[in-house]
C-alpha cells in the first residue's frame, strides 16, 4: 500500500467575514504519496497558494480534513501545527534568506529549529547540503554577494537540510532564468527522490511540467484536472 | 563575540549578527544608548552630590538630638528656637549637655568674586560637639573675631588656604568686621553656599547684631553614655510641649534633611526628573532601534515562523539585541559619564563622582530598560504572518 504523506478531503476555505466573505476552495481532495513530485497549476486566484498554506499548517483548516504525516490538522492546536511545520520544508518565490547570515548560517537555521542538534553537526550538515546544491565555495558568502540563482539554491538547501517529509514550494523558479530554473527543479527532484521527500510545487512555469510525476490543475478553487505522468 | 554569544544562547546569535550587519546603524544605536547613559550618570551624579552636600555639615557635629523650629527642614532654614528649651532639656536626667547652634550664610569678597560661606556659630568651650580637627581647633574660636575656614570652599584659592596656620593667620573682612582665620578644615562647596566657616557664638552675634543670644537656630544635645536616644526624644517631646518645636534625633534630622532636599526642593525634583528623562530617552532609543529592526526583518521572521520556530525564539532574538545594545552602550556611557562628573566635580568642588553603586545600578537599569524596550518591540512580531509569504 502506498504511503501517503499528506491528503486533503473535501477541503473548503473562506476569506473575509460577513458580506465580504468569499469562498476560495470548494471541496478539494488530493493525496500525495511519499517521494512523489507533484506540480500544482492554475491561473492566478485559483486557490493554489491557499492549498499550499493549508497543507503546510500555516492556516487553520476551516472545513474538510487535512491529514499530514498521520495527523489531522482540522482543529489542531497552534503548538501542534508549529511542531508539524518543523517536519516540512518551505521554498518561497522570493528566497527569503536572512541578509545578515551567511549561506551556511541560513542553512543552519533550517536545522537549528530541531532542538539538540550540536553546532558541529549543524555546520557539517549545512556544508554538505550546500555542496549538493553546488555552493561549496560560497558557504561563507552573505546573500548580498550571491546571484539570484545561488540564493534560491541556498533556500533549497535550507528547506532540505532537516530531511523534511514534505517540501512545499511556491513558484521557486519565478525569478530565475530558464537554465537556473531547470537546475533548481532538477535539484529539488533529485534530492527529494534520494531522500524520499514528497514535493508539492506551485508554478505557472510550463518549462518544468515535464519533470512532474503528477500535475494537478486548480481553477476557481476546484481541482479540474489530474494528470499522472509517473 | 559571535562565538561567545553562540555558546551563551546555544544557537546562532541571530540578534548580534542582525545588529552588526549594518555597522553604521549599530554604532549609531550604541551612541544613542551611551548618550542616554551619560544623561542618567550626570543627573544621578548631581543628585547624589546634592545629597552628599546636604548631609555634609551634619558630619561636622557630634550630637544625639537636635531641637529646631517646626519649619526648619535643613540646618540653614527655619525660624529660631528659644534658648529656654535648652535649659529645660538639660533638666532631663539623661541629657548630658547642650549647645545652641547659630547658622547663616556670610558673603566673602574674594576680589574677582563674592563667595558665600555657611557660617556656624558654636560655643568654643564645648568642643565635644565638633568632630575631626574642628574639636581640637575650637580653642582658636575663643579668640575675639576668630574663624576656622573651609579650605575646600569654592572660589577659595588652594594655595591661599594652605598658607593659613596659627603662625600665619589670614585676616579678612566680612559684614564690616575683620575676622581672622587661624586654621582650616575640609568641607567643600554645596548647593546652598560655596563652603563653610566656624566662628564662636559671640563672634557670630557681633557679626549679626540683629541676632540674639537667646534665639539660636538649633539646639544640639548629647545624652549620657548608654542612654536610649529615642526614649529621650520621646520624653523631651512630652516635656517641651511647644508645638512649634521639632525634636528629633540628630540622625533623623539628617535623614529628613536629605529626604527634603531630594523630594521637596526644586533642585532635587529637577534632577530626579532629569534621571527619569535619561531613562526615557534610553528606552525610546532602544525601542526605536529594536522596533525598526523587527520591522525591517519581518519577512525573515515570518520565514522562521513558517519553519517552526516558536515565539520564544523571536523573543530571545529581540532580547539578545536589547542585551547587546544595553551592555555595549553602557561601557562608553560609563566612561564619558564618569569623565564628565570628574570634570564637573573639579570645577564646582561638589562631591561629584561615579561610585560603584551608581555604575552598578545604572548598568542594571540599562539592561532592564533595554529588555523592556525589547519586550515592547516584540509586539510588532505579531505582524509577521508566515501565510503572507506565499
Amino acid at each position: 500500500m502506498t504511503e501517503i504523506t499528506v491528503s486533503a478531503e473535501r477541503l473548503s476555505h473562506w476569506f473575509g467575514q460577513g458580506e465580504t466573505r468569499k469562498q476560495a476552495l470548494f471541496d478539494v481532495s488530493l493525496a500525495l504519496p511519499r517521494g512523489s513530485f507533484t506540480v500544482l497549476m492554475g491561473p492566478s486566484g485559483s486557490g493554489k497558494t491557499t492549498v499550499l498554506t493549508l497543507l503546510g499548517c500555516l492556516r487553520a483548516v476551516q472545513a474538510g480534513s487535512v491529514r499530514l504525516l498521520g495527523h489531522e490538522l482540522h482543529g489542531a492546536p497552534e503548538p501542534h501545527l508549529v511542531a508539524l511545520r518543523r517536519r516540512l520544508g518551505f521554498i518561497f518565490q522570493m528566497h527569503n534568506l536572512h541578509e545578515s547570515l551567511t549561506a551556511a548560517q541560513n542553512v543552519i537555521m533550517g536545522l537549528q529549529v530541531h532542538p539538540g542538534v550540536p553546532d558541529a553537526t549543524a555546520r557539517a550538515a549545512a556544508a554538505q547540503v550546500l555542496g549538493l546544491v553546488g555552493l561549496s565555495d560560497r558557504i561563507d558568502y552573505l546573500p548580498a554577494n550571491l546571484s539570484g540563482g545561488q540564493k534560491q539554491r541556498v533556500a533549497v538547501a535550507r528547506a532540505l537540510v532537516g530531511n523534511p517529509a514534505l517540501v512545499l514550494a511556491d513558484e521557486p523558479t519565478a525569478a530565475l532564468d530558464k537554465d537556473t530554473a531547470a537546475g533548481v527543479v532538477d535539484l529539488l527532484k533529485r534530492m527529494g527522490a534520494a531522500r524520499g521527500t514528497t514535493t508539492l510545487l506551485v508554478t505557472h512555469d510550463n518549462r518544468i511540467l515535464d519533470r512532474a510525476d503528477r500535475i494537478l490543475t486548480l481553477e476557481d478553487g476546484r481541482i479540474v484536472k489530474v494528470e499522472d505522468r509517473a | 563575540m559571535s562565538r561567545l554569544l553562540q555558546r551563551l544562547f546555544g544557537r546562532l546569535p541571530v540578534g548580534w549578527l542582525q545588529l552588526t550587519h549594518n555597522r553604521t546603524r549599530f554604532f549609531a544605536a550604541l551612541a544613542g544608548v551611551a548618550f542616554a547613559n551619560v544623561l542618567v550618570f550626570v543627573q544621578l551624579g548631581i543628585m547624589n552630590s546634592m545629597s552628599s552636600a546636604a548631609v555634609r555639615p551634619y558630619a561636622f557635629f557630634s550630637a544625639d538630638i537636635m531641637i529646631s523650629a517646626h519649619d526648619a527642614n535643613t540646618l540653614s532654614d527655619g525660624a529660631n528656637v528659644a534658648r529656654q528649651w535648652l535649659y529645660q532639656a538639660l533638666a532631663d536626667p539623661e541629657v548630658a549637655e547642650g549647645m545652641g547652634l547659630y547658622v547663616t550664610n556670610v558673603p566673602w569678597d574674594r576680589g574677582m568674586t563674592d563667595i558665600s560661606l555657611t557660617t556656624f556659630g558654636v560655643d568654643p568651650f564645648q568642643p565635644q560637639f565638633l568632630t575631626g580637627t574642628l574639636g581640637p581647633d575650637a580653642g582658636f574660636l575663643q579668640l575675639r573675631d576668630a574663624a576656622l575656614l573651609d579650605r575646600l570652599a569654592r572660589g577659595f584659592n588652594r594655595a591661599d588656604a594652605a598658607g593659613i596656620s596659627p603662625a600665619t593667620p589670614l585676616s579678612f573682612e566680612t559684614e564690616r568686621r575683620t575676622l581672622t582665620a587661624w586654621t582650616t578644615f575640609a568641607g567643600g562647596g554645596g548647593f546652598g553656599s560655596d563652603g563653610y566657616m566656624f566662628v564662636s557664638d559671640q563672634t557670630f552675634l557681633r557679626l549679626f547684631p540683629a541676632r540674639r543670644a537667646a534665639a539660636p537656630d538649633h539646639i544640639l544635645l548629647r545624652v549620657t553614655p548608654g542612654a536610649d536616644v529615642a526614649a529621650v526624644v520621646t520624653r523631651l517631646k512630652a516635656t517641651l510641649s511647644d508645638p512649634g518645636l521639632r525634636i528629633r534625633s540628630f540622625a533623623d534630622a539628617k535623614a529628613e534633611d536629605l529626604r527634603y532636599q531630594q523630594t521637596r526642593r526644586p533642585t532635587g525634583v529637577v534632577f530626579g526628573f532629569g534621571v527619569l528623562i535619561g531613562v526615557l530617552v534610553g528606552l525610546v532609543i532602544v525601542y526605536q532601534v529594536l522596533s525598526s529592526d523587527v520591522a525591517d526583518h519581518l519577512r525573515e521572521y515570518a520565514t522562521f515562523k513558517a519553519m517552526g520556530y516558536r515565539p520564544s525564539f523571536f523573543l530571545g532574538v529581540v532580547f539578545e539585541e536589547a542585551l547587546v545594545l544595553g551592555v555595549l552602550g553602557f561601557i562608553p556611557g560609563m566612561i564619558f559619564g564618569g569623565g564628565i562628573l570628574t570634570l564637573m566635580g573639579k570645577v564646582t568642588t561638589l562631591p561629584l563622582r561615579m561610585t560603584p553603586d551608581m555604575a552598578l545600578s545604572v548598568f542594571l537599569g540599562t539592561v532592564l530598560f533595554s529588555a523592556l524596550s525589547g519586550a515592547i518591540a516584540t509586539r510588532r512580531l505579531a505582524a509577521a504572518d508566515p501565510a503572507d509569504l506565499f
